[in-house]
Protein backbone atom coordinates (compact mmCIF):
# COMPACT_ATOMS: atom_id res chain seq x y z
CA UNK A 1 0.00 0.00 0.00
CA UNK A 2 3.11 2.45 0.60
CA UNK A 3 4.57 1.69 -2.50
CA UNK A 4 0.73 2.09 -4.35
CA UNK A 5 1.15 5.64 -2.90
CA UNK A 6 4.32 6.30 -4.15
CA UNK A 7 3.53 4.96 -7.69
CA UNK A 8 0.85 7.04 -7.70
CA UNK A 9 2.26 10.10 -6.44
CA UNK A 10 5.27 9.49 -8.78
CA UNK A 11 2.70 9.10 -11.82
CA UNK A 12 0.73 12.46 -11.09
CA UNK A 13 3.62 14.52 -11.10
CA UNK A 14 5.27 12.52 -14.18
CA UNK A 15 2.12 13.55 -15.78
CA UNK A 16 2.18 17.29 -14.70
CA UNK A 17 5.46 17.78 -15.88
CA UNK A 18 4.99 16.38 -19.20
CA UNK A 19 2.28 18.91 -19.55
CA UNK A 20 4.90 21.54 -18.18
CA UNK A 21 7.51 20.57 -20.35
CA UNK A 22 5.69 19.54 -23.61
CA UNK A 23 3.27 22.36 -23.86
CA UNK A 24 5.69 25.03 -25.42
CA UNK A 25 6.11 23.14 -28.52
CA UNK A 26 1.92 22.69 -28.67
CA UNK A 27 1.43 26.18 -28.29
CA UNK A 28 4.43 27.00 -31.15
CA UNK A 29 2.52 24.20 -33.17
CA UNK A 30 -0.80 25.44 -32.39
CA UNK A 31 0.38 29.34 -33.62
CA UNK A 32 2.19 28.63 -36.38
CA UNK A 33 -0.97 27.04 -37.88
CA UNK A 34 -3.16 29.93 -36.51
CA UNK A 35 -4.81 28.00 -34.21
CA UNK A 36 -6.49 28.01 -30.77
CA UNK A 37 -6.00 25.15 -28.63
CA UNK A 38 -8.17 24.44 -25.99
CA UNK A 39 -6.91 23.68 -22.10
CA UNK A 40 -8.09 19.84 -22.99
CA UNK A 41 -7.02 19.70 -26.49
CA UNK A 42 -3.25 21.29 -25.15
CA UNK A 43 -3.12 18.58 -22.12
CA UNK A 44 -3.81 15.84 -25.28
CA UNK A 45 -1.53 16.93 -27.48
CA UNK A 46 1.33 17.36 -24.44
CA UNK A 47 0.84 13.37 -23.76
CA UNK A 48 1.07 12.08 -27.19
CA UNK A 49 3.66 14.33 -29.51
CA UNK A 50 6.05 11.97 -31.11
CA UNK A 51 8.97 13.96 -29.73
CA UNK A 52 8.30 15.49 -26.63
CA UNK A 53 10.55 16.89 -24.55
CA UNK A 54 9.24 14.45 -21.40
CA UNK A 55 7.22 11.54 -22.82
CA UNK A 56 4.39 10.77 -20.62
CA UNK A 57 4.50 7.48 -18.99
CA UNK A 58 1.98 5.67 -21.01
CA UNK A 59 4.10 6.57 -24.20
CA UNK A 60 7.30 4.55 -22.44
CA UNK A 61 5.49 1.81 -21.39
CA UNK A 62 3.88 1.57 -25.02
CA UNK A 63 7.17 1.63 -26.33
CA UNK A 64 8.07 -0.71 -24.11
CA UNK A 65 6.04 -3.17 -25.31
CA UNK A 66 6.04 -2.36 -28.87
CA UNK A 67 10.23 -2.96 -28.83
CA UNK A 68 10.33 -5.92 -26.39
CA UNK A 69 7.20 -7.99 -28.00
CA UNK A 70 6.53 -6.99 -30.69
CA UNK A 71 10.11 -6.93 -32.62
CA UNK A 72 11.83 -10.43 -33.57
CA UNK A 73 14.47 -10.58 -30.99
CA UNK A 74 17.44 -10.53 -33.88
CA UNK A 75 15.83 -7.23 -35.12
CA UNK A 76 18.16 -4.47 -34.34
CA UNK A 77 15.16 -2.50 -33.14
CA UNK A 78 14.31 -4.98 -30.53
CA UNK A 79 15.11 -3.97 -26.79
CA UNK A 80 15.70 -7.73 -26.16
CA UNK A 81 18.97 -7.55 -28.37
CA UNK A 82 19.98 -4.77 -27.31
CA UNK A 83 19.31 -5.66 -23.48
CA UNK A 84 21.20 -8.81 -23.95
CA UNK A 85 23.97 -7.05 -25.84
CA UNK A 86 24.32 -5.09 -22.57
CA UNK A 87 23.42 -8.17 -20.55
CA UNK A 88 26.41 -10.39 -21.78
CA UNK A 89 29.39 -7.56 -21.56
CA UNK A 90 27.78 -7.09 -17.93
CA UNK A 91 28.14 -10.50 -16.97
CA UNK A 92 31.89 -10.82 -18.65
CA UNK A 93 33.04 -7.79 -16.78
CA UNK A 94 30.92 -8.82 -13.24
CA UNK A 95 32.99 -12.01 -13.80
CA UNK A 96 36.33 -10.46 -14.81
CA UNK A 97 36.01 -7.71 -12.13
CA UNK A 98 34.92 -9.88 -9.27
CA UNK A 99 37.76 -12.26 -9.82
CA UNK A 100 40.23 -9.79 -9.93
CA UNK A 101 38.10 -8.07 -6.90
CA UNK A 102 38.99 -10.98 -4.89
CA UNK A 103 42.58 -11.96 -5.97
CA UNK A 104 43.55 -8.75 -4.81
CA UNK A 105 41.54 -8.64 -1.59
CA UNK A 106 43.37 -12.31 -0.65
CA UNK A 107 46.44 -10.46 -1.48
CA UNK A 108 45.98 -7.96 0.85
CA UNK A 109 45.40 -10.19 3.68
CA UNK A 110 48.21 -12.08 3.04
CA UNK A 111 50.98 -9.08 2.17
CA UNK A 112 52.13 -6.45 3.88
CA UNK A 113 53.61 -4.91 0.79
CA UNK A 114 49.98 -5.57 -1.24
CA UNK A 115 47.65 -3.76 1.88
CA UNK A 116 49.95 -1.13 1.72
CA UNK A 117 50.56 -0.67 -1.93
CA UNK A 118 47.35 -1.84 -3.56
CA UNK A 119 44.43 0.33 -1.77
CA UNK A 120 44.92 3.78 -3.20
CA UNK A 121 45.64 3.05 -6.46
CA UNK A 122 42.14 0.99 -6.35
CA UNK A 123 41.07 3.92 -4.77
CA UNK A 124 42.38 6.12 -7.45
CA UNK A 125 41.44 4.19 -10.12
CA UNK A 126 37.60 4.97 -9.23
CA UNK A 127 38.09 8.70 -9.10
CA UNK A 128 38.82 8.77 -12.91
CA UNK A 129 35.53 9.37 -14.51
CA UNK A 130 34.54 6.71 -16.93
CA UNK A 131 33.15 8.76 -19.40
CA UNK A 132 36.62 9.81 -20.00
CA UNK A 133 38.38 6.95 -19.87
CA UNK A 134 35.67 4.69 -21.62
CA UNK A 135 36.87 5.74 -25.34
CA UNK A 136 40.69 5.35 -24.33
CA UNK A 137 40.04 1.82 -24.03
CA UNK A 138 37.83 1.25 -27.01
CA UNK A 139 39.97 2.74 -29.41
CA UNK A 140 43.42 1.29 -27.57
CA UNK A 141 41.86 -2.50 -27.89
CA UNK A 142 40.37 -1.80 -31.20
CA UNK A 143 44.02 -0.64 -32.29
CA UNK A 144 45.64 -4.11 -31.19
CA UNK A 145 42.63 -5.90 -32.65
CA UNK A 146 41.31 -7.07 -28.80
CA UNK A 147 37.52 -7.02 -29.08
CA UNK A 148 36.06 -10.19 -30.02
CA UNK A 149 35.14 -12.47 -27.32
CA UNK A 150 36.32 -15.52 -29.76
CA UNK A 151 37.75 -14.35 -32.75
CA UNK A 152 35.60 -14.65 -35.72
CA UNK A 153 37.07 -17.20 -37.34
CA UNK A 154 37.20 -19.16 -34.37
CA UNK A 155 33.66 -18.56 -33.52
CA UNK A 156 32.45 -19.73 -36.89
CA UNK A 157 34.63 -23.16 -36.87
CA UNK A 158 32.94 -23.38 -33.53
CA UNK A 159 28.99 -22.57 -33.92
CA UNK A 160 28.88 -22.16 -37.83
CA UNK A 161 28.23 -18.20 -37.25
CA UNK A 162 29.96 -15.48 -34.80
CA UNK A 163 27.33 -14.77 -32.12
CA UNK A 164 26.19 -11.10 -32.11
CA UNK A 165 26.87 -10.62 -28.65
CA UNK A 166 30.41 -11.72 -29.09
CA UNK A 167 31.41 -8.84 -31.64
CA UNK A 168 33.08 -5.95 -29.50
CA UNK A 169 32.64 -7.32 -26.39
CA UNK A 170 36.05 -7.14 -25.03
CA UNK A 171 36.47 -3.53 -24.99
CA UNK A 172 32.72 -2.90 -22.62
CA UNK A 173 33.29 -5.82 -20.48
CA UNK A 174 36.54 -4.41 -19.55
CA UNK A 175 35.26 -1.11 -18.33
CA UNK A 176 32.48 -3.18 -16.65
CA UNK A 177 35.12 -5.26 -14.85
CA UNK A 178 36.88 -2.01 -13.84
CA UNK A 179 33.92 -0.42 -11.80
CA UNK A 180 32.93 -3.89 -10.62
CA UNK A 181 36.55 -5.06 -9.16
CA UNK A 182 36.77 -1.85 -6.52
CA UNK A 183 33.17 -3.11 -4.15
CA UNK A 184 35.07 -6.81 -4.69
CA UNK A 185 38.33 -5.94 -3.16
CA UNK A 186 36.73 -3.13 -0.15
CA UNK A 187 33.92 -5.95 0.97
CA UNK A 188 36.52 -8.50 0.54
CA UNK A 189 38.65 -7.36 2.60
CA UNK A 190 36.91 -6.70 5.43
CA UNK A 191 35.21 -10.07 5.09
CA UNK A 192 38.72 -11.66 5.19
CA UNK A 193 39.80 -10.17 8.34
CA UNK A 194 36.32 -10.58 9.81
CA UNK A 195 37.71 -13.71 12.35
CA UNK A 196 37.84 -12.45 15.44
CA UNK A 197 41.31 -12.94 17.45
CA UNK A 198 39.87 -15.92 19.28
CA UNK A 199 38.78 -17.69 15.99
CA UNK A 200 42.50 -17.13 14.73
CA UNK A 201 43.81 -18.18 17.75
CA UNK A 202 41.91 -21.51 18.16
CA UNK A 203 43.28 -22.07 14.59
CA UNK A 204 47.11 -21.35 16.15
CA UNK A 205 46.41 -23.65 18.58
CA UNK A 206 46.11 -26.62 15.90
CA UNK A 207 49.20 -25.14 14.14
CA UNK A 208 47.21 -24.31 11.17
CA UNK A 209 48.91 -22.45 8.77
CA UNK A 210 47.94 -19.27 6.19
CA UNK A 211 46.39 -21.49 3.69
CA UNK A 212 44.45 -23.66 6.27
CA UNK A 213 43.08 -20.73 8.01
CA UNK A 214 41.88 -19.09 4.45
CA UNK A 215 40.32 -21.91 3.13
CA UNK A 216 38.53 -22.96 6.75
CA UNK A 217 37.76 -19.92 8.32
CA UNK A 218 38.45 -16.92 6.16
CA UNK A 219 36.99 -17.83 3.56
CA UNK A 220 33.58 -18.87 4.90
CA UNK A 221 33.38 -15.73 7.02
CA UNK A 222 33.89 -13.56 3.88
CA UNK A 223 30.78 -14.88 2.34
CA UNK A 224 28.03 -12.28 4.02
CA UNK A 225 30.58 -9.70 2.25
CA UNK A 226 31.23 -11.29 -0.43
CA UNK A 227 27.50 -11.31 -1.49
CA UNK A 228 27.19 -7.18 -0.76
CA UNK A 229 29.88 -6.42 -2.72
CA UNK A 230 28.81 -8.39 -5.16
CA UNK A 231 25.29 -6.55 -5.76
CA UNK A 232 27.37 -3.23 -5.38
CA UNK A 233 29.57 -4.79 -8.15
CA UNK A 234 26.78 -5.99 -10.76
CA UNK A 235 25.13 -2.73 -10.84
CA UNK A 236 28.05 -0.99 -11.32
CA UNK A 237 29.24 -3.28 -13.90
CA UNK A 238 25.78 -3.03 -15.85
CA UNK A 239 26.69 1.25 -15.51
CA UNK A 240 29.98 0.35 -17.07
CA UNK A 241 28.56 -1.56 -20.03
CA UNK A 242 26.03 1.29 -20.99
CA UNK A 243 28.58 3.57 -20.62
CA UNK A 244 30.91 1.98 -22.69
CA UNK A 245 28.53 1.14 -25.51
CA UNK A 246 28.25 4.99 -26.05
CA UNK A 247 31.33 5.12 -27.58
CA UNK A 248 31.79 1.30 -28.75
CA UNK A 249 31.79 -0.31 -32.34
CA UNK A 250 28.93 -1.87 -33.47
CA UNK A 251 26.55 0.78 -31.92
CA UNK A 252 24.35 -1.38 -30.21
CA UNK A 253 23.34 -2.30 -26.84
CA UNK A 254 20.93 -0.29 -24.33
CA UNK A 255 23.52 2.62 -23.99
CA UNK A 256 23.55 2.97 -28.12
CA UNK A 257 19.74 3.08 -27.91
CA UNK A 258 19.76 6.30 -25.53
CA UNK A 259 22.78 7.56 -27.69
CA UNK A 260 21.07 7.14 -30.99
CA UNK A 261 17.80 8.08 -29.47
CA UNK A 262 19.31 11.11 -28.31
CA UNK A 263 21.01 11.86 -31.81
CA UNK A 264 17.77 11.91 -33.32
CA UNK A 265 14.98 13.53 -30.37
CA UNK A 266 13.65 10.05 -30.10
CA UNK A 267 13.28 10.91 -25.96
CA UNK A 268 10.61 8.03 -26.13
CA UNK A 269 13.21 5.87 -27.24
CA UNK A 270 15.62 7.25 -24.43
CA UNK A 271 13.47 6.83 -21.62
CA UNK A 272 12.30 3.15 -22.40
CA UNK A 273 15.78 1.94 -22.83
CA UNK A 274 16.68 3.70 -19.68
CA UNK A 275 13.74 1.70 -17.91
CA UNK A 276 14.90 -1.45 -19.91
CA UNK A 277 18.74 -0.98 -18.20
CA UNK A 278 16.92 -0.29 -14.92
CA UNK A 279 14.73 -3.56 -14.88
CA UNK A 280 17.67 -5.67 -15.85
CA UNK A 281 19.63 -3.72 -12.66
CA UNK A 282 17.34 -5.01 -10.72
CA UNK A 283 16.41 -8.70 -11.93
CA UNK A 284 20.60 -9.16 -11.78
CA UNK A 285 20.69 -7.65 -8.32
CA UNK A 286 17.57 -9.75 -7.18
CA UNK A 287 18.93 -12.98 -8.22
CA UNK A 288 21.97 -12.41 -6.53
CA UNK A 289 19.68 -11.57 -3.16
CA UNK A 290 18.21 -14.78 -3.97
CA UNK A 291 21.07 -16.72 -4.11
CA UNK A 292 22.53 -14.83 -0.91
CA UNK A 293 20.00 -15.50 0.98
CA UNK A 294 19.73 -19.71 0.10
CA UNK A 295 23.33 -19.70 0.45
CA UNK A 296 23.64 -17.71 4.18
CA UNK A 297 20.59 -20.15 5.64
CA UNK A 298 22.67 -22.99 4.16
CA UNK A 299 25.70 -22.25 5.87
CA UNK A 300 23.79 -21.03 9.13
CA UNK A 301 24.76 -17.16 8.93
CA UNK A 302 21.29 -15.56 7.86
CA UNK A 303 20.48 -12.70 10.36
CA UNK B 1 66.12 -28.91 33.72
CA UNK B 2 62.70 -29.90 34.53
CA UNK B 3 62.36 -30.50 38.17
CA UNK B 4 61.23 -34.00 38.90
CA UNK B 5 59.22 -35.25 41.46
CA UNK B 6 59.82 -39.03 42.70
CA UNK B 7 56.04 -39.63 42.47
CA UNK B 8 54.94 -37.00 39.81
CA UNK B 9 55.87 -36.04 36.57
CA UNK B 10 55.69 -32.52 35.76
CA UNK B 11 54.38 -31.42 32.38
CA UNK B 12 53.91 -27.98 33.15
CA UNK B 13 56.80 -25.63 34.49
CA UNK B 14 56.68 -21.88 34.61
CA UNK B 15 60.38 -20.71 35.74
CA UNK B 16 60.43 -16.54 36.80
CA UNK B 17 58.08 -15.64 34.17
CA UNK B 18 57.72 -11.89 33.24
CA UNK B 19 55.66 -10.73 30.69
CA UNK B 20 54.89 -6.65 29.86
CA UNK B 21 52.87 -5.40 27.24
CA UNK B 22 53.71 -2.21 25.55
CA UNK B 23 50.90 0.13 25.53
CA UNK B 24 50.30 4.39 24.84
CA UNK B 25 49.87 4.57 28.37
CA UNK B 26 53.18 3.00 29.11
CA UNK B 27 54.01 -0.80 29.88
CA UNK B 28 51.55 -3.02 31.44
CA UNK B 29 52.91 -5.97 33.83
CA UNK B 30 51.11 -8.87 32.99
CA UNK B 31 53.15 -11.37 34.79
CA UNK B 32 55.91 -10.94 37.53
CA UNK B 33 58.00 -13.72 38.59
CA UNK B 34 55.58 -16.68 38.57
CA UNK B 35 56.90 -19.95 39.16
CA UNK B 36 54.71 -23.04 39.24
CA UNK B 37 54.52 -26.71 38.61
CA UNK B 38 51.90 -28.72 36.94
CA UNK B 39 52.18 -32.21 37.45
CA UNK B 40 50.29 -34.85 35.23
CA UNK B 41 46.81 -35.53 36.27
CA UNK B 42 46.19 -32.41 38.15
CA UNK B 43 43.43 -29.90 37.96
CA UNK B 44 44.80 -26.71 38.81
CA UNK B 45 42.29 -23.42 38.62
CA UNK B 46 43.86 -19.88 38.19
CA UNK B 47 41.71 -17.78 40.37
CA UNK B 48 41.89 -14.05 41.00
CA UNK B 49 39.89 -10.54 39.57
CA UNK B 50 40.12 -9.03 36.19
CA UNK B 51 43.80 -8.14 35.37
CA UNK B 52 45.59 -10.55 37.60
CA UNK B 53 46.89 -12.29 34.36
CA UNK B 54 45.58 -15.50 35.02
CA UNK B 55 44.23 -15.43 31.31
CA UNK B 56 47.37 -13.83 30.22
CA UNK B 57 49.52 -17.01 32.37
CA UNK B 58 47.21 -19.83 30.09
CA UNK B 59 47.87 -18.21 26.87
CA UNK B 60 51.41 -17.91 27.81
CA UNK B 61 51.68 -22.21 28.35
CA UNK B 62 49.82 -22.41 24.78
CA UNK B 63 52.62 -19.90 23.03
CA UNK B 64 49.55 -17.54 22.33
CA UNK B 65 51.66 -14.73 24.07
CA UNK B 66 55.64 -14.92 24.14
CA UNK B 67 57.19 -14.29 27.83
CA UNK B 68 59.17 -11.34 28.34
CA UNK B 69 61.65 -13.64 30.63
CA UNK B 70 61.66 -16.90 31.89
CA UNK B 71 60.63 -20.13 30.67
CA UNK B 72 57.69 -22.23 30.32
CA UNK B 73 58.08 -25.83 29.17
CA UNK B 74 55.18 -28.15 28.22
CA UNK B 75 55.94 -31.81 28.46
CA UNK B 76 59.45 -30.81 28.67
CA UNK B 77 59.63 -29.37 25.50
CA UNK B 78 59.33 -25.20 25.27
CA UNK B 79 55.95 -23.54 25.21
CA UNK B 80 56.02 -23.27 21.35
CA UNK B 81 57.38 -26.77 20.34
CA UNK B 82 54.66 -28.27 22.49
CA UNK B 83 52.39 -25.76 20.47
CA UNK B 84 53.38 -27.20 17.37
CA UNK B 85 53.58 -30.68 18.72
CA UNK B 86 49.83 -30.16 19.42
CA UNK B 87 50.23 -31.10 23.13
CA UNK B 88 47.02 -29.16 24.52
CA UNK B 89 43.69 -28.33 23.58
CA UNK B 90 42.47 -25.43 24.27
CA UNK B 91 38.91 -23.94 25.00
CA UNK B 92 38.27 -20.25 24.97
CA UNK B 93 35.30 -18.42 26.53
CA UNK B 94 32.92 -18.49 23.33
CA UNK B 95 32.57 -21.74 22.05
CA UNK B 96 33.43 -20.24 18.50
CA UNK B 97 31.77 -23.16 16.49
CA UNK B 98 31.97 -22.55 13.08
CA UNK B 99 27.79 -21.72 11.79
CA UNK B 100 28.65 -23.65 8.26
CA UNK B 101 29.39 -26.73 10.23
CA UNK B 102 27.94 -29.00 11.76
CA UNK B 103 28.43 -30.05 15.20
CA UNK B 104 30.66 -33.44 13.53
CA UNK B 105 32.02 -31.13 10.87
CA UNK B 106 33.31 -28.55 13.86
CA UNK B 107 34.75 -31.53 16.48
CA UNK B 108 36.56 -32.97 12.92
CA UNK B 109 38.41 -29.37 12.03
CA UNK B 110 41.36 -30.15 14.14
CA UNK B 111 41.43 -33.38 12.72
CA UNK B 112 41.26 -32.55 9.39
CA UNK B 113 44.16 -29.68 9.78
CA UNK B 114 46.52 -32.39 11.33
CA UNK B 115 46.00 -35.00 9.01
CA UNK B 116 43.89 -37.87 10.59
CA UNK B 117 42.65 -40.03 8.34
CA UNK B 118 38.74 -40.07 7.47
CA UNK B 119 38.13 -43.27 9.22
CA UNK B 120 40.59 -41.94 12.02
CA UNK B 121 38.29 -38.75 11.81
CA UNK B 122 34.56 -40.67 12.58
CA UNK B 123 36.14 -42.55 15.07
CA UNK B 124 37.27 -39.82 17.10
CA UNK B 125 34.18 -37.66 16.67
CA UNK B 126 31.70 -40.71 18.15
CA UNK B 127 34.41 -40.81 20.49
CA UNK B 128 34.57 -37.40 21.97
CA UNK B 129 30.59 -37.11 21.08
CA UNK B 130 30.34 -39.61 23.91
CA UNK B 131 32.63 -38.13 26.78
CA UNK B 132 30.75 -34.69 26.50
CA UNK B 133 27.69 -36.38 26.43
CA UNK B 134 26.22 -35.28 22.64
CA UNK B 135 25.63 -38.38 21.14
CA UNK B 136 22.80 -37.78 18.83
CA UNK B 137 23.48 -34.37 18.42
CA UNK B 138 26.39 -34.78 15.93
CA UNK B 139 24.51 -33.61 12.56
CA UNK B 140 22.78 -30.71 14.18
CA UNK B 141 24.11 -27.56 13.59
CA UNK B 142 25.61 -24.83 16.34
CA UNK B 143 22.44 -22.97 16.29
CA UNK B 144 19.81 -25.05 16.82
CA UNK B 145 21.93 -25.85 20.14
CA UNK B 146 21.86 -24.69 23.72
CA UNK B 147 24.90 -22.57 24.85
CA UNK B 148 25.89 -25.23 27.33
CA UNK B 149 25.17 -27.58 24.59
CA UNK B 150 28.04 -24.97 22.33
CA UNK B 151 30.28 -25.40 24.55
CA UNK B 152 30.20 -29.19 25.41
CA UNK B 153 30.95 -29.45 21.51
CA UNK B 154 34.12 -26.72 21.69
CA UNK B 155 35.50 -28.78 24.57
CA UNK B 156 34.96 -31.79 22.26
CA UNK B 157 36.72 -30.49 19.57
CA UNK B 158 39.45 -29.55 22.07
CA UNK B 159 39.90 -33.12 23.10
CA UNK B 160 39.25 -34.32 19.53
CA UNK B 161 43.01 -35.39 19.10
CA UNK B 162 44.03 -37.01 22.53
CA UNK B 163 46.37 -34.33 23.29
CA UNK B 164 46.84 -34.93 27.42
CA UNK B 165 46.85 -31.23 28.60
CA UNK B 166 43.71 -29.28 28.24
CA UNK B 167 43.63 -25.52 28.83
CA UNK B 168 40.42 -23.62 29.75
CA UNK B 169 39.91 -19.94 29.91
CA UNK B 170 36.55 -19.24 31.49
CA UNK B 171 34.69 -22.03 29.67
CA UNK B 172 31.80 -21.46 31.50
CA UNK B 173 31.78 -17.83 32.31
CA UNK B 174 29.28 -17.04 30.06
CA UNK B 175 26.45 -19.83 31.12
CA UNK B 176 24.09 -19.13 33.74
CA UNK B 177 24.58 -20.83 37.31
CA UNK B 178 22.42 -24.23 36.79
CA UNK B 179 24.13 -25.36 33.54
CA UNK B 180 27.56 -23.97 35.12
CA UNK B 181 26.32 -26.95 38.04
CA UNK B 182 25.60 -29.78 35.71
CA UNK B 183 28.93 -28.67 33.09
CA UNK B 184 31.45 -28.19 36.12
CA UNK B 185 29.92 -31.90 37.12
CA UNK B 186 30.64 -33.41 33.97
CA UNK B 187 33.97 -31.47 33.49
CA UNK B 188 34.95 -33.72 36.30
CA UNK B 189 33.70 -36.78 35.33
CA UNK B 190 35.48 -36.29 32.29
CA UNK B 191 38.61 -35.33 33.72
CA UNK B 192 38.40 -38.34 35.87
CA UNK B 193 37.81 -41.28 32.95
CA UNK B 194 40.58 -39.98 30.80
CA UNK B 195 43.17 -38.58 33.34
CA UNK B 196 43.82 -35.57 31.29
CA UNK B 197 45.67 -32.82 32.58
CA UNK B 198 43.49 -29.56 32.67
CA UNK B 199 44.82 -25.89 33.49
CA UNK B 200 40.98 -24.26 34.07
CA UNK B 201 41.04 -20.22 34.24
CA UNK B 202 37.95 -18.87 36.41
CA UNK B 203 36.58 -15.68 38.41
CA UNK B 204 34.08 -17.87 40.60
CA UNK B 205 35.87 -18.87 44.27
CA UNK B 206 33.26 -22.19 44.04
CA UNK B 207 33.97 -23.48 40.97
CA UNK B 208 37.73 -23.14 41.47
CA UNK B 209 37.26 -25.01 44.91
CA UNK B 210 35.06 -27.51 43.26
CA UNK B 211 36.93 -28.55 40.15
CA UNK B 212 40.39 -28.28 41.31
CA UNK B 213 43.06 -30.22 42.66
CA UNK B 214 45.58 -27.44 42.77
CA UNK B 215 44.02 -23.71 43.43
CA UNK B 216 46.90 -20.98 42.01
CA UNK B 217 45.34 -17.20 43.59
CA UNK B 218 46.63 -14.20 41.70
CA UNK B 219 46.85 -10.72 42.38
CA UNK B 220 46.70 -7.60 39.81
CA UNK B 221 49.33 -5.18 39.12
CA UNK B 222 51.38 -6.32 38.75
CA UNK B 223 50.09 -9.90 38.34
CA UNK B 224 51.43 -12.56 40.14
CA UNK B 225 50.72 -15.71 42.15
CA UNK B 226 49.62 -14.96 45.74
CA UNK B 227 48.94 -18.34 47.35
CA UNK B 228 49.19 -21.91 45.84
CA UNK B 229 46.26 -24.12 47.86
CA UNK B 230 46.59 -27.83 47.26
CA UNK B 231 42.91 -29.12 47.68
CA UNK B 232 42.21 -31.95 50.11
CA UNK B 233 38.96 -32.87 48.68
CA UNK B 234 38.18 -36.46 47.27
CA UNK B 235 38.88 -37.40 44.07
CA UNK B 236 35.41 -38.45 43.61
CA UNK B 237 32.91 -35.11 44.06
CA UNK B 238 29.21 -35.01 44.42
CA UNK B 239 27.56 -31.88 43.99
CA UNK B 240 26.88 -31.65 47.32
CA UNK B 241 30.10 -31.43 48.59
CA UNK B 242 30.20 -27.38 48.61
CA UNK B 243 28.27 -27.72 51.64
CA UNK B 244 30.69 -29.43 53.83
CA UNK B 245 33.04 -27.79 56.01
CA UNK B 246 36.15 -29.43 54.53
CA UNK B 247 34.91 -27.25 51.17
CA UNK B 248 34.46 -23.80 52.90
CA UNK B 249 37.99 -23.60 54.71
CA UNK B 250 39.28 -24.26 51.43
CA UNK B 251 37.26 -21.59 49.76
CA UNK B 252 37.91 -19.62 52.97
CA UNK B 253 41.31 -19.55 52.25
CA UNK B 254 41.44 -18.85 48.64
CA UNK B 255 39.13 -15.46 49.48
CA UNK B 256 42.17 -14.66 51.74
CA UNK B 257 44.19 -15.43 48.96
CA UNK B 258 42.42 -12.54 47.05
CA UNK B 259 42.00 -10.25 50.07
CA UNK B 260 45.58 -10.22 50.58
CA UNK B 261 46.80 -9.79 46.69
CA UNK B 262 44.14 -6.40 47.06
CA UNK B 263 45.55 -4.96 50.31
CA UNK B 264 48.01 -3.14 48.39
CA UNK B 265 45.73 -0.95 46.61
Amino acid sequence: MPILTVVAAIMVIWYASSVGMNKKWTYDQAGRAGVEVSFTEMVADTWAQERPVLPAPHQVVAELYHSVFEKKISSKRSLVFHGWITLSATMLGFVFGTGLGILLAVGIVHNRAMDMGVMPWAIASQTVPILAIAPMIVVVMSTIGATDFLGKETATAMFGYQPAFMKGILPKAVIAAYLSFFPVVVGMVKGLRSPDQMQLDLLKTYNAGKQRTFWSLRLPSSTPYLFTSLKVGMAAALVGAIVSELSAVPLRGLGARMLTGSYYGQTIQIWSALFAAATLAATLVASISWIERRSLKKMGMSS
Amino acid sequence: MGFRYVSQEVVIQAKNLDLTFPTNDGDVHALKDVNLDIHKGDFVSFIGPSGCGKTTFLRTIAALETPTAGTVTVNGMTADEARKNRAYGYVFQAAGLYPWRTIRGNIKLPLEIMGYSKAEQEEHVTKVLDLVDLRGFGQKFPWQLSGGMQQRASIARALAFDADILLMDEPFGALDEIVRDHLNEQLLQLWDRTNKTIAFVTHSIPEAVYLSTKIVVMSPRPGRITDVIESTLPRERPLDIRDSQEFQDIAHRVREGLRAGHAYD
